[in-house]
């Protein structure tokens, strides 16, 4: 009887430990990660970002310079 | 700059996209495995396409209401970064179909259909190229707006949630229940949409105050040339 009961309770925690082990399994960039490689990725995304907004926001400057020297406004 | 304040929750928002995006946890899945992570950077494409071209069809419904030229400048620009939106939302769909489904146009119902609705807005703009007068310009394409927009919707919402799909959104599976695990993607997706949303109105907005100030000058000419 008691055999059986510790069988079922093996059973039981392979059934709830199956999952974990599962997702440890799956492939992701942890190397790279744990390396601090991924700050490259992510300083490089963001200067290219950076530099676009510059970009946006030298426009509408220019655009609201564009704007003033506009004589006599309508509306 | 003028009212910049959404401006800058704009850009705070998508660099803390791309902070968050690429280091917060994500669920460790099989198939996509690291590529969850373009879901931050894909998916937004396309909520800012529809938002956009339902500013647009608001704008040519006004205009239809109470013609006037700044209506029609409106729905034009924010079609327009719409249309910039549907065709990054393509790309990086491609891109990433080409990864975890194989090839990069598998014929996927969500797919065929994004790719007719951005074909029935490239015909927005031919029309609009193809009308000299500026009046008549700005009606006729008003109204194809509104068909436009008619359009797409069945398209992208509802057509490919009919039938099957490995898409995620489509064939049955309504959202993205498959992320649903973990619900802190949702913290960087949700605000990424936010700041794209944000960011396409700043571009449509640049748009609609070049063609502002093209038009004034237009009339300085005429009135010089009178």
């Amino acid at each position: 009887m008691k055999k059986t009961i510790n069988n079922l309770l093996v059973f039981g925690l392979i059934l709830i430990c199956n999952p974990l082990f599962a997702q440890q399994e799956v492939e992701m960039a942890d190397t790279m990660r744990s390396n601090g490689k991924i700050y490259v990725v992510v300083s490089i995304l963001l200067v290219i970002f950076i530099g676009i907004v510059g970009f946006l926001t030298f426009m509408d400057r220019k655009i609201s310079g564009l704007e003033k020297r506009l004589p006599g406004k309508k509306e | 700059m003028r009212n910049s304040w959404w401006k800058i929750v704009a850009v705070t928002l998508l660099v803390y996209t791309i902070l968050g995006g690429f280091l917060f946890e994500v669920p460790r899945l099989n198939i996509v495995n690291e590529t969850i992570r373009s879901l931050y950077f894909h998916v937004p494409m396309w909520f800012g396409m529809v938002v956009m071209f339902l500013v647009s069809t608001i704008y040519s419904i006004k205009y239809l209401r109470k013609p006037s030229v700044s209506h029609d400048n409106f729905a034009v620009s924010f079609a327009n970064t719409g249309l910039l939106f549907g065709l990054l939302g393509i790309v990086t769909g491609m891109i990433w179909a080409n990864y975890t489904w194989g090839s990069p146009w598998h014929g996927d119902p969500k797919q065929n259909g994004a790719a007719i609705a951005l074909l029935v807005y490239f015909a927005y703009f031919v029309l609009r190229g193809s009308v000299e007068n500026q009046e008549q310009r700005a009606r006729l394409s008003a109204v194809y707006n509104i068909f436009a927009f008619a359009a797409m919707i069945p398209l992208i919402f509802i057509i490919p949630r009919m039938t099957s799909s490995m898409h995620p959104g489509s064939g049955g599976n309504p959202g993205f229940n498959m992320y649903d695990l973990d619900s802190k993607m949702r913290m960087v997706f949700y605000p990424a949409c936010i700041g794209w949303i944000l960011l396409g109105t700043w571009i449509s907005t640049l748009q609609i105050r070049m063609k502002k100030i093209d038009e004034h000058i237009a009339e300085l000419e005429d009135e010089k040339n009178n």
